[in-house]
């Protein structure tokens, strides 16, 4: 199954290397991998899927923590989280499809970002199986060129697993799921 | 520059301790010595070139002894010999390009066996990184999986606590080798030192972990409610330093001990409670052992293939506690019932007020039944009939030596067997060798090492004729070094455990085996290295003993049987039961089950 990981890493040069190279090394298969800054200069997060079963992930973790600039990682796979990808879907739409693929975007909260005579360029934001769902519809129109950044997630609720990165709390962090401030709503 | 240490007292350095100067300016070659000399360290192995020529010019201001090796790898097992042998980390320095990459199977060896090693290499001026300057390589990328960390320094400022970080990763937790690589114009600049403020910054590293009190609970519920227990004992209890606990452990339990290759010498030999070496080429009685327990109770070892077999029928009606300081060697290999994760001497510690005494006798006598004929199987029982044996050798040496206080280092392959078989070790860092790898050239520069950090151990190298070739050029090493060796050639004029498995396994195909030796003897004498060479049974104390009354070093050619097997085997993928046995003298057919 799909699993997500939350790394968060110090930002420095090379670490994406460390990472990547682990997964490589020990025969795990990255699906996704995205990388950027966070609210904290010295912290770089990670959201990383990868298809696993339950021992694997533990061991995908275990491995995770042995790169000494992994600060945490946490499976967020059975979590309640805010997971989201962006796609950027060049479609062809002439004349009477220009219309259809307005309507389309309309309906899945797409944006039109470029407009050129004989194609349409949308901009969607949202979780995979939405974007999936919207290129599916797109393909009878002709897909001239599609991107994706792959997922980047957070955890729902107010508590911010990487607010405090030491070492005590990192190691304990990745029990410590359910607090009960915890308690958030989809919206 | 002028070392700090030995600067001369000037007219101004009494202002100077008034106000106790903290820092002091130095360039950064300077810094890395002192950080080192800082670090406890005494000796390192190098070898010089143009990107760590800096570093060079100011090793004349360290109290630190350099010794000259004649190739990088040979360094980084001297190193590696050094840190086995002490249970320091050991240091290896060389320049940049061909330098490094020559590291690059002592670090891999190193890391597979878990040693405490740091390489230093030189690396081309930061200004010109990227540019395929010459002998540019970008080491840390090609180390990335060989090393447990590895460092790029491109500021003389970042030094310091670059060298502090690499100590402490590389001798902490699972212990591994890293790497430190400098650029030249980092060696070069200067910068003030400050060793207090250079303190690690590793806020990800967390090498110190323990279980939880559940998991002991739940590891004493399965300790006690067994019948069949095995302890399998690792070299996590030697890198542990918890000797004692097992031994305190295994004798209250009455729990009997299976080693694994690099855990000889964790637990003594000659204690009743010992079985031997399980696995690949270990005793029957170990593995039968091992397949008829209920409760295997694993001491810092990883479940190797070479010590499991085939993980399908591997200890299939056996619980299992594993005791591991590594989190993500859990069930790895082997799904395990309990795992304890932390320091195996703070887990046993933790562990043992609770561990009932239970008398197990009737576990241990169906264990002395297990052995069958093994006795009677076993070379030393039979006669030499006029062939010079492997095993004969070694265990005259060991008779020999074994009052002493002596390090073997042996290489990899049949003698490697043969040692681990036959050479009883009682104590711990007694028995050198390279496990994980299997790196061949491992033992001549390895007893380096080993000799350098503990000159009063009598160190013998025993050495297949093959990897003995791979890394000879250490001879000059040692002798410049003035160091009294012994080298035990074990000369079959083949690579005798490649043609072994050709033997068994390739229709005695003998593909690239046989070997052209040189006159082992004149290359001695080359060297102004004494030999000997013997072919005789008889001939093996003498030697052993002039070797010993020489007062330099000496090389002794033992011209052995050239087709002769290591029994018993468990074939690659086989299960740890399914022995090729040696052919009994009284019984014809092989009992394998």
């Amino acid at each position: 199954m799909l699993n997500t990981f939350m790394v968060y890493v110090e930002n420095k040069p090379g670490v994406l290397t460390r990472v990547a190279s682990l997964f490589r090394r020990r025969a795990f298969n990255i699906d996704s991998l995205t990388v950027g800054r966070t609210e904290k200069p010295e912290v770089s997060r990670m959201t990383i899927t990868v298809d696993a079963d339950g021992d694997q992930a533990r061991r995908i973790e275990a491995n995770l923590y042995k790169l000494v600039n992994v600060l945490l990682v946490e499976n967020i796979t059975n979590q309640p989280a805010i997971v989201r990808d962006l796609a950027m879907i060049r479609v062809a739409a002439r004349h009477e499809a220009r219309s259809h693929v307005f309507e389309l975007a309309n309906v899945f909260r797409a944006r039109v970002v470029d407009v050129a005579p004989e194609s349409l360029t949308l901009e969607i934001t949202g979780g995979e199986d939405k974007i999936d769902g919207l290129l599916e519809l797109l393909r009878p129109y002709g897909v001239l060129e599609m991107v994706r950044t792959g997922i980047v997630a957070m955890r729902r609720g107010s508590r911010s697993a990487g607010t405090n990165l030491t070492a005590e709390n990192a190691a304990a962090g990745a029990d410590s799921g359910t607090a009960r401030d915890d308690v958030s709503y989809s919206v | 520059m002028t070392h700090p240490k030995n600067a001369p007292s000037a007219g101004k350095a009494k202002t100077e301790t008034n106000t106790e100067k903290k820092t002091k300016t130095m360039t950064g070659a300077s810094i890395l010595w002192e950080c080192l000399e800082r670090e406890g360290v005494k000796h390192v192995f190098g070898y010089p070139g143009g990107a760590i020529l800096p570093a060079y010019d100011a090793l004349k201001h360290s109290k630190i002894h350099h010794v000259l090796v004649r190739h990088e790898q040979g360094a980084t097992h001297m190193a590696d010999g050094y840190a086995r042998a002490s249970g320091e980390v050991g240091v290896a320095v060389a320049t940049s390009g061909p330098g490094a990459t020559n590291m690059v199977t002592g670090m891999a060896t190193a890391m597979l066996d878990s040693i405490p090693i740091v390489c230093i290499t030189g690396q081309v001026g930061s200004k010109l990184i990227g540019t395929d300057a010459f002998q540019e390589t970008d080491i840390t990328g090609v180390t990335l999986p060989v090393t447990k960390h590895n460092y790029l320094v491109t500021h003389a400022g970042e030094i310091a606590r670059t060298i502090r970080e690499a100590f402490y990763v590389a001798r902490s937790g699972r212990p591994g080798p890293v790497l430190v690589d400098i650029t030249k114009d980092a060696q070069q600049s200067t910068c003030e030192l400050d060793w207090e403020a250079a303190k690690p910054q590793l806020p990800g590293y967390r090498p110190d972990l323990s279980p939880a009190p559940a998991e002991y609970e739940r590891a004493l519920e399965l300790i006690h409610n067994s019948k069949r227990p095995v302890i399998l004992a690792g070299h996590g209890i030697i890198i542990s330093g918890a000797m004692r606990e097992v031994r305190d452990f295994a004798e209250r339990a009455g729990i009997p001990v299976a080693l694994t290759l690099l855990g000889l010498g964790a637990f003594p030999a000659s204690h009743p409670l010992n079985l031997g070496m399980m696995g690949m080429h270990g005793e029957a009685w170990v593995n039968h052992t091992i397949q008829e327990a209920d409760l295997l109770l694993a001491f810092g070892m990883r479940f190797d293939d070479r010590v499991t077999g085939t993980l399908k029928t591997y200890a299939p009606n056996a619980k299992k506690i594993h005791i591991e300081i590594d989190p993500a060697e859990i069930h790895k290999n082997v799904k395990v019932d309990v795992p304890l994760v932390g320091d195996l001497r703070e887990v046993l510690l933790e562990l043992m007020p609770h561990v009932e005494s239970i008398d197990r006798s009737e576990w241990l006598d169906s264990i002395d039944k297990l052995k069958g004929d093994s006795a009677v199987r076993d070379i030393q029982n039979l006669p030499d009939s006029g062939h010079l044996y492997a095993a004969h050798v070694i265990n005259d040496l060991w008779h020999q030596t074994r009052d002493g206080n002596t390090i073997v280092v042996t290489d990899v392959g049949q003698h490697q067997m043969w040692e681990a078989q036959y050479y009883k070790h009682e104590h711990p860092r007694t028995l050198i060798t390279s496990g994980g790898l299997g790196t061949m050239g491992f033992a001549l520069p390895a007893a380096i090492g080993a000799k350098v950090a503990c000159p009063e151990a009598e160190v013998w190298v025993i050495v297949g004729d093959g990897g003995f070739q791979m890394t000879m050029c250490e001879l000059a090493t040692l002798v410049q070094e003035n160091l009294k060796i012994h080298i035990a050639i074990i000369n079959n004029g083949f690579l005798g455990m490649v043609r072994q498995w050709q033997e068994f396994f390739y229709d005695r195909n003998y593909a690239a085996t046989p070997l052209l030796n040189p006159d082992f003897a004149k290359l001695a004498e080359a060297y102004g290295i004494r030999s000997m060479t013997v072919s005789e049974r008889a001939e093996v104390v003498p030697a052993v003993e002039a070797a010993r009354r020489h007062e330099g070093p000496m090389l002794i050619n033992f011209k052995v049987e050239q087709e002769d097997t290591v029994y018993p085997m468990v074939a690659a993928g086989a299960a740890l039961h399914d022995m090729i046995r040696r052919p009994s003298p009284i019984v014809e057919t092989a009992e394998d089950e």
